[in-house]
This record gives C-alpha cells, structure tokens and sequence, in this order.
C-alpha cells in the first residue's frame, strides 16, 4: 500500500503572542490517499486556508508534522527538505482565479511548470500539449490568458497543476470565480484527475452543489478538523 | 522558455518608449565622449598636419595656441642660421569674427611663410593651393565660402582658392590659410582715424621732449608708417616652426635657441600636451561631469523602470514561487529585462548617432575603443539597475498569490 499523499498531525498555528495570541490551526489531523479527493468545508476564518497553506509549505505550522507522500517535510516550523524544491516535485496548486502568468500562453503557462522542475524545453512543451488535450483545451494552448474563458482558464491551471505528476494537488475554492456548469465541470475534472492519476486532491470549497464528487468531506471550524459522515454528501 | 523575452513582448509599448528615452540619453553620453575626442582631434589637428619639428615662441609663453605670442618676423632668419635646422616658417594665427553676406563668421586666420610655404602640406577636397603673395585663400568648407567667392577683411579682398575639410582650430571655428603678410593685414588693420591718432600722439610727445624739439627730422619719421621707424619692431608673427634637416641633433639646436632669453622652444608633442592640458582638459572635465550625471540618469531611470516592471508582475513572481521556480529564474528575468532595456538602448543610441553626430555643430569623434568602454559601462548600469527589482522579488513571499 503507498503512503498517503498527504498525512498532517497535530497541526497547530499560533499568530501574534501574549494578549494577541489568536490560534487558528489547533490539533488538526487529516490524512489524504493518493486517488482520493476531499473537500474541505467551513466558514470564513475557520482555518481552512492556514491549513492547506501549510500543507502547500508555504506557511510553516507552529507545531505538528506534515509528510507528503510517506516524506516528512515539516517538523512545526522547522523545514526537514528543500521546501521550494519539494513543492516544484510533489504539489500542484489551482487558485480561485486560475494565476496565469498573463504574459504565456495557455501552452507555456503549463510549460514553465515542467521547465522549473527542469524538464527539458523540448520535451516540457510535448507534455503541455498533452495536458492541455486531456483537460480539453488544446485548440486554445497559444492563446494568453485573457483570449480564454473563466473555465478555459481553470483548466489550463489544472494542467499546470498536473504538469510534473504531483502526489497531492491542494485546491483553494477553484470554482469560486465560475458558473455552476462550469464550476461543477471543474470539480468533476479534479475528480477524474484523482482517479486516473493517482494524486490525492484537496479542494477547499464553498460551493456545496459540487459536494458530490468527494469521496471524503472535512469540516473546519475554529482551527479544528473534523470527518464528516460518508453518507452525507451522498 | 525566456520569461524576460515573453513579458518584454506583453509589456512592449512601455518598453519601446523606455528604451527609446534610455537610447537618447545614452546618445547624448556617446555624442559627448565623441565631442571630446573631436576636441583633440580638431585642437591637435594643425600642430600635427604644419610638420615643425620645433615651435619657437614669445619668451616666457606657451603660445601660439594657448596663450598670445609674439616674436619678431625677422627670428625666421636667425633660426635658419642655426645649424641643424632646414627650414624655419613664420606662423601666424588668430581667430576673427567678421559679419559676411549677413551673417557672422568665425575663422581662425592661419598665415603661411609665402613663398617658402605655400600650403603643400594642406589636403585639399577642391581647387588648388596658394600662387600669388597676397589676395588668396583656402578656407575649410564648414566656413560656407564657396570657390571664387571673395571676402573682404580689412581693406583687402581675398579669394577662396582652395577648400579643405574638418580643418578647424580648438575652437571649432574653421581654417582659413592666407601667406603671412596677408594673415597680418588682416590682423593689424587699424582704422584711418586711428593712425592719424596714433601719429598725431607721436608727434605730440617728441614735442614735449627735449630730442624732439632739437631734432625736427624725428617728427617727419613719426608720421610715416610703423615699420619704417627704427625704434620700432617689424610686423610680429605668432610663431616660427622649426624643420631640422634628417638625422641632425633636436636637442643641440632645441639647446641653441633655449639660450636665447627673447624666445621658448617647444617640440612638437610639449605644444600638443599644452593644447591638451590647457583649453581641452576642462572641456573634458566639463563633459566628463555631464556623461557621469547622465550615466546615472539612466541608471536610475533603468532602475525604476524594471522595479515598476516588477511590481506589475509580482503575483506572477509569487506564482512562480510557489510552483518551486528557483531565484535565479526570477532573478534572471529581472536581470535580462534590464540588460535588454541597456543593450537596445545601446544599439539605439548607435543607430542615432549615426545620423545625429553628423549633425552636430562641434566635430563628433566615436571611437572603437569608445564604444567598447560605453557599452561595458552599459552592462555595468543595468547590472545594478536591475538590483532594486530583484530585491523586491526575491522578497515576495509565494503565499502573495493566495492572498491576493
């Protein structure tokens, strides 16, 4: 059996000190399977983001362990590998608004992802398209950004995601910024993503018509994870 | 995949317009190095093409060019009789301003030592070389005299001959060579009134005197000519250049007329460095200053230009964090941006000047040497220029592209 592709223990984040001490993580434990989606769910400032910005290791807890896919890589805030190489090799990220660098193309968006983790150009750019023709947009992948719809978009940025075969993709509310077709589209994609590729997927979400497509729902609340019965979002 | 290029061509209309500022200013810091090397060329220029191997002058000045000199016509002679030397010349050279067909003209009035020098040595671009004694001209064409036009200064009209070009004195104003007797007409003109002035005052104080009450004659010789009275020296000359015969001792004869009080000999190099170190150097200077203050003009502008840049694209930066790009990818498309912006400003500041210098009312001299040093000084500029960028993006944390 392989190691889950995410696994965060005892996860606790404290900002400020003293009397201004506000603690928004607090023993929050989750563990995420390759191939498996989870939602994410709470209301604002319940924690959801610290919680997948940690995960993302770009804001270190103050306490608990994160591993990624079976590699501990935080020790509370102390790093235990190369956190920006980790993060090119092992994640992938999908926003609310999909982040396109404004001056690539759709093609190179995807591109650059591979290129940093230093795939060759050559080959960097065969992987693109295929991305981009799985997602469906291909016939849009020497277009800029702004020449492409919102759910255009989106999934360029799902490609990119994709592009270096991460074990875990972290979503932060991803279909926030379209319609329900579209944004249920997205949310069914992640699904796809999840099973076909075996990445484990956490999408924090709002949205709870797409609810659904989790094979596993979370809820956040003051900092706190808890498991939200299978049958539920059924 | 070069970032730099890419944002460069989303970015292009503020980059055109950059670029283009960056290349005038860098057109104006070439065109300055280029005047100062016009400068030399143009203060060195006569002293280099005359061919003297030794300048006699006024005793105790660093003339003809650098300050007033004055000698004797008659020190020709006696230098030639100095063994060593196979030729000696009168020089003459000063600068008038004179108004022609309506408008003001500037030349430096340069006196050949008819008939021994005849302007052998002056390149010509049309007509001939002096033949007559008086009445003549080879004027440098930025001078605006076409051949066979003639001027009038003082009371004599002289014909353009001859045309030379990029013959001008330290002072940019364009050469004229006449024979030294014309070049002296020309400088010693005085006004009718004046003379009779000048000879009534004679007469007037050999009459307050004892000798001129006791020798009547004295008074029929101050009224004559200046150069028919005894007391008083012939026309004076600027200069005498010196040639020394093949193989003989410069500094044997250089010894023989130092021992002379009434003038100073200078070789041909210690007139150059005198030319050099006086008039050109705080012109260098000057426009040293300038390119300097210029120079970080740029700097700054590149600067503030790539961090403005950089700003736009911070969330990009933030992004490319977050997907693990490393520094030097960031830094590097900071840092290309910048030299791209200097590099086309660079070649734009070339291109110009190609048309503009030209144009230039002082000669503009660009030199290899010249541009390999600006261009070194470019790479420099957008270095650092691209600092301030780079330090604002390496700074920016990856979670900018959550929060925002």
């Amino acid at each position: 059996m392989s190691a889950p592709a995410v696994e965060v223990q005892n996860l606790r984040k404290v900002y400020g000190s003293g009397h201004t001490e506000v603690v928004a993580i607090r023993d929050a434990t989750l563990s995420i399977a390759r191939g498996e989606i989870v939602g994410m769910l709470g209301p604002s400032g319940s924690g959801k983001s610290t919680i997948l910005t940690a995960m993302a290791l770009i804001n270190p807890p103050t306490s608990g362990q994160v591993a990624i896919n079976g590699t501990p890589v935080l020790d509370g805030s102390k790093a235990l590998v190369d956190l920006r190489a980790f993060r090119r090799q092992h994640l992938g990220f999908v926003f609310q608004k999909a982040n396109l660098i404004p001056f690539l193309t759709a093609l190179e968006n995807v591109q650059i992802a591979l290129e940093v983790n230093d795939t060759a150009p050559k080959a960097a750019r065969q992987r693109a398209l295929e991305l981009l023709d799985y997602l469906g947009v291909a016939e849009r992948a020497n277009n800029l950004p702004v020449a492409l719809s919102g759910g255009e978009q989106q999934r360029v940025a799902v490609a990119r995601a994709l592009a270096n075969n991460p074990s875990l993709i972290l979503a932060d509310e991803p279909t926030a910024a379209l319609d329900s077709q579209r944004g249920r589209q997205v949310m069914e994609l992640f699904a796809k993503v999840a099973h076909e590729r075996n990445a484990g997927v956490l999408v924090v979400t709002h949205d709870h018509r797409t609810l659904d497509v989790f094979d596993r729902i979370v809820d956040v609340e003051d900092g706190g994870i808890t498991e939200r019965p299978l049958e539920q979002p059924k | 995949m070069n970032l730099a290029v890419r944002d460069i061509r989303h970015n292009a209309g503020r980059f055109v317009f950059t670029t283009v500022g960056i290349g005038l200013l860098l057109m104006i810091v070439m065109g300055m190095g280029g005047i100062y090397r016009g400068l030399i060329h143009e203060a060195t220029l006569l002293v280099d093409r005359v061919g003297a191997d030794l300048w006699v002058v006024q005793g105790s000045t660093r003339g003809p060019f650098a300050e007033i000199s004055r000698i004797s016509a008659t020190l020709e002679d006696r230098v030639r009789a100095v063994p060593g030397v196979a030729r000696a010349r009168r020089f003459v050279s000063h600068t008038i301003q004179r108004v022609h067909r309506g408008r003001p003209l500037r030349m430096v009035v340069q006196g050949l030592s008819w008939p021994d020098d005849r302007g052998a040595w002056i390149p010509l671009v049309a007509g001939r070389a002096l033949r007559q004694a008086h009445y003549e001209m080879i004027a440098d064409v930025s001078l605006r005299l076409p051949l066979g036009e003639k001027i009038t200064l003082g009371r004599d009209a002289y014909e353009v001959v001859g045309h030379t070009q990029g013959m001008v004195g330290s002072s940019g104003d364009g050469l004229a060579f006449f024979t030294v007797s014309d070049a002296l007409a020309i400088q010693f003109d005085v006004p009718g009134e004046a003379v009779r002035l000048e000879r009534a005052a004679r007469r007037a104080r050999l009459e307050n005197i004892e000798i001129g009450r006791l020798q009547p004659l004295l008074l029929d010789r101050a009224a004559g000519p200046s150069s028919s009275i005894p007391a008083l020296s012939k026309p004076q000359v600027s200069a005498v250049l010196v040639t020394l015969h093949s193989g003989a001792d410069a500094a044997a004869v250089r010894a023989t007329l130092g021992n002379w009080p009434d003038i100073t000999v200078y070789s041909t190099q210690e007139q150059k460095d005198l030319l050099l170190s006086g008039m050109v150097d705080k012109a260098k200077r000057q426009l040293g200053l300038f390119r300097v203050l210029l120079i970080i003009i740029s700097t700054i502008i590149i600067a503030l230009i790539i961090y403005t840049l950089t700003l736009d694209k911070i969330r990009d930066i933030a992004l490319l964090k977050l997907i693990g790009a490393r520094n030097r990818v960031i830094g590097g498309l900071i840092l290309q941006q910048s030299l791209l912006m200097g590099a086309f400003g660079y070649a734009l500041a070339w291109w110009i000047g190609q048309f503009a210098f030209p144009r230039f009312p002082r000669l503009v001299v660009i030199e290899t040497a010249d541009l390999v040093s600006l261009g070194f000084i470019v790479l420099v500029i957008s270095t650092l220029a691209s600092m301030l960028g780079i330090w604002k993006a390496l700074r920016v944390e990856p979670n900018t592209v959550l929060s925002a």
